[in-house]
C-alpha cells in the first residue's frame, strides 16, 4: 500500500537532520551526522591500524565509546586472544574507559541496552550489523565496518544517506505461545531480505505500543535481516521508564510527524497468528511453525541465545517450559544468556538449574553458537532449532547444516521433542 | 584512480551473504593475505585459488548481506579485485568496499548479462557495465560525488588522513574537544 504523501518527517529523518545540524533531511540526502555513541566488539581490533594510519592520536569523545567483547569470550583461540589484546592496549592508549572485559562482558547490543548507552534521539553506530537493535530506543542505530569506525573515532561523525522509511503497523494481540519473535519473522516473510534495503523501518500501531522494551529489541534486531539501515520504535512512556534509571546521557526524544511521508506501509494483524519459523537457508523463508512441526524435522542441537532472544524475559519463559521436562536424547541444548548481568539473574532465580537439570548446557554470556566461530558448531547434515537471527549456509558451521529460527519457547519445545516443535503443543 | 576497469568476470548468484564470503571461523584472522585464501569458500570455492588482480565480480541481488565484517572486502582487496558489480548490495558491504577503495557498483540487471569467465568492462565515468564477450551492456547511475572522492583518495583512511593533516596545519581556533 502506498501512503499518501505528507509534508511531515519520519523519525529517522528528524534524527538525521538534527545530528547533521539541519532543519530538515529528506530521503536520498547525504548528511554528515554527529555520532552520539560508538560501539565496538572484537572487530574493533581492525579499527586500530586504520585509526593510526589516518594520523589520529585521540578519540573525539572517549565517554561516547563503548567496547564490549562478545564473540569469543573468554578467548577460545589464539587469534581471538590477539584481538582482545589489541583492543585492551588501544583502550589504554586512547583512554577508552568503557570497556566491558571478560567478567562483566555481554553481547555488545545487550550491553548498550541494559546500561542505557543509547537514548531517544541518538545516532548510534557499532561494528556489528545488529546494531539496528538499539533503534528500539527511538534512535537511529546502525552497523558500520571497522575502517569506518576508525574515522568515527577520529572525527565523531560519518556520512549517511537519509533513508526512505517503511512504516510497519501492527495491530491485534498475541495468542498464547506467540511472541515478538514470531511477529518479526512474520514481517520478514513479507518484507523479505531485500525489502528494506537502505531503508529505515519504523514500527508502530497498538501492538507495538504494548510491547515491552525487550520485545522491541527483538523486532528491531531483525530489521538487519530485512536489509534495513535501522529499525526503530518511537519513544514513549515504556522507553522513558526503561531508561530513566540507567540513561548514560540526556534523552532528547524526537517523534515522527503525524503526516510523515512513508515509502510504504506494511499492515500486520497478529490476531490468530500462529508461532512462526524461518527455514533454511534464509531468514525470510518463513512458514507457520505448526505446519513445519507436522513434518517432524529432527534436530541435533537447540540454541537459546543471541542478541535477538537471550534476555532475562526470554530465559524465564524458556525455563518455565523446561521445568520438569528433559532435553530429548540425541539433542544438545545450549543456553547462553545475553549478558553477565542476565547470567547472574538466572543464577538468583534458579533458571540455570532448571536448564542444567534438564540436560542443557548453560554457558557464560557470549554470541555463543550464533555465528559458527566459537562453540556449538554444526556438522554437515545436522539441524538446529535456534532463537538467533540468521540461518544462511555455513552460519553455524558446516554449509550444509540446517538452522530453523524461532522463538525461545519454540526452541525449548524443540529441544524437548527432538524435532521442530510448536510450544503450544508441548505435552 | 582508473575510471575504466576491464577484467575477467566471476559470477555469483543472489543473496550471497558475508558468511558465504568469509565464514565465521576465519574472523580472528587479521592478515588480509591469509584471509584471501578463504574468500568465497562457501559461495564459489574455486575463486580463492583462481582469482587474480584486476578480476571483476558480478553478483545478483543483495550481495554482501549479513554481518558487518570487513574481512569480506579486505580479502577482495588483497586479491586486487577491480570492482564488484551487483544487481543490488547490502548496505554495510557497500560502505565497507568503498571505504577500502574498491568500486562497488549497483547496476540492476547486470547479473543477467554475464556468465562465468566472460570479460567485462566497468566505466565509472560513463556509468556503464559492458560484457566484452557478448556485447551486452547495462547502464548504472554514476556514484555520487562524495563516493567518487573517496575512491579517488584510495579509500577512507587516506581521505581522513588528509582531512586531519589539513586541520592540524590550519591556523585559527583549536579543534573542539574536552
Amino acid at each position: 500500500m502506498t501512503t499518501p504523501r505528507g509534508s511531515g518527517a519520519t523519525l529517522a529523518e528528524k534524527i538525521l537532520a538534527r545530528s547533521g545540524g539541519l532543519e530538515r533531511a529528506v530521503p536520498g540526502q547525504i548528511v554528515e551526522g554527529r555520532v552520539d555513541l560508538a560501539m565496538m566488539h572484537e572487530q574493533g581490533a581492525q579499527t586500530v591500524a586504520p585509526f593510526h594510519q589516518m594520523g589520529a592520536t585521540r578519540v573525539w569523545d572517549p565517554d561516547r565509546v563503548v567496547i564490549a567483547i562478545d564473540h569469543w569470550v573468554p578467548a577460545s583461540t589464539e587469534g581471538a586472544a590477539v584481538l582482545h589484546r589489541i583492543l585492551r592496549k588501544f583502550a589504554e592508549e586512547v583512554d577508552l574507559r568503557h570497556f566491558y572485559d571478560v567478567g562483566r562482558h555481554g553481547i555488545c547490543h545487550q550491553i548498550l541496552a541494559e546500561d542505557g548507552w543509547v537514548v531517544p534521539g541518538d545516532l548510534a553506530v557499532g561494528t556489528d550489523s545488529h546494531t539496528n537493535m538499539l533503534g528500539a530506543m527511538g534512535a537511529v542505530a546502525t552497523g558500520i565496518g571497522p575502517t569506518e569506525m576508525a574515522a568515527v573515532l577520529a572525527l565523531g561523525r560519518l556520512w549517511l544517506k537519509v533513508p526512505p522509511t517503511i512504516s510497519v503497523r501492527v495491530k491485534g494481540r498475541f495468542g498464547p505461545g506467540v511472541t515478538a519473535k514470531d511477529l518479526v519473522l512474520r514481517i520478514l516473510g513479507e518484507v523479505r531480505t531485500t525489502g528494506a534495503q537502505y531503508r529505515a523501518v519504523e514500527f508502530a500501531g497498538p501492538t507495538v505500543e504494548r510491547l515491552s522494551m525487550p520485545e522491541r529489541f527483538t523486532i528491531c534486531n531483525m530489521t538487519t535481516e530485512m536489509g534495513a539501515k535501522t529499525g526503530m520504535v518511537a519513544p514513549d512512556a515504556t522507553t522513558a521508564e526503561f531508561l530513566a534509571p540507567i540513561a548514560k546521557h540526556p534523552m532528547r526524544p524526537l517523534l515522527p510527524d503525524p503526516d510523515a511521508t512513508y515509502e510504504r506501509t506494511v499492515e500486520v494483524d497478529v490476531d490468530g497468528m500462529p508461532p512462526m519459523v524461518a527455514c533454511p537457508y534464509s531468514p525470510d523463508n518463513v512458514r507457520p511453525l505448526p505446519e513445519v512441526a507436522r513434518e517432524h524435522v529432527r534436530i541435533d542441537q537447540a540454541f537459546l541465545g543471541s542478541c535477538t532472544n537471550a534476555r532475562i524475559e526470554d530465559l524465564r519463559e524458556g525455563a518455565a517450559l523446561m521445568r520438569g521436562r528433559k532435553v530429548a536424547r540425541g539433542v544438545r541444548f545450549i543456553v547462553s544468556p545475553a549478558s553477565t548481568k542476565i547470567y547472574e539473574q538466572c543464577l538468583k532465580e534458579g533458571i540455570v538449574e532448571v536448564f542444567t537439570e534438564a540436560g542443557a548446557v548453560f554457558t557464560n554470556s557470549s554470541c555463543s553458537a550464533c555465528f559458527g566461530g566459537n562453540m556449538g558448531i554444526l556438522a554437515p547434515e545436522e539441524a538446529c532449532a535456534s532463537s538467533s537471527n540468521r540461518n544462511f549456509p555455513g552460519r553455524m558451521g558446516a554449509k550444509e547444516a540446517r538452522i530453523y529460527l524461532m522463538s525461545p519457547a519454540a526452541v525449548v519445545a524443540s529441544a524437548v521433542e527432538g524435532e521442530v516443535a510448536d510450544p503450544r503443543a508441548l505435552a | 584512480m582508473q575510471t575504466v576497469l576491464e577484467g575477467r568476470v566471476w559470477t555469483l548468484g543472489r543473496d550471497v551473504d558475508t558468511d558465504q564470503i568469509i565464514s565465521g571461523k576465519y574472523l580472528t584472522i587479521l592478515d588480509p593475505n591469509e584471509l584471501k585464501k578463504h574468500v568465497f569458500e562457501i559461495a564459489l570455492p574455486e575463486f580463492a585459488a583462481g582469482a587474480r588482480a584486476g578480476d571483476l565480480i558480478v553478483a545478483g541481488e543483495n550481495f554482501g548481506s549479513g554481518s558487518s565484517r570487513e574481512h569480506a572486502p579486505q580479502a577482495m582487496r588483497a586479491i586486487g579485485v577491480g570492482a564488484v558489480v551487483a544487481d543490488s548490495f547490502a548496505r554495510i558491504f557497500f560502505r565497507n568496499a568503498i571505504n577500502l577503495g574498491i568500486p562497488a557498483i549497483e547496476a540492476p540487471g547486470v547479473r543477467a548479462i554475464f556468465t562465468q569467465g566472460d570479460t567485462g568492462r566497468v566505466d565509472l565515468g560513463a556509468g556503464r557495465v559492458t560484457n566484452l564477450t557478448s556485447g551486452a551492456s547495462v547502464a548504472f547511475p554514476p556514484l555520487p560525488h562524495h563516493l567518487l572522492e573517496l575512491l579517488e583518495a584510495g579509500g577512507l583512511v587516506e581521505k581522513v588522513r588528509r582531512e586531519l593533516a589539513a586541520t592540524a596545519a590550519a591556523p585559527g581556533p583549536a579543534r573542539a574537544g574536552p
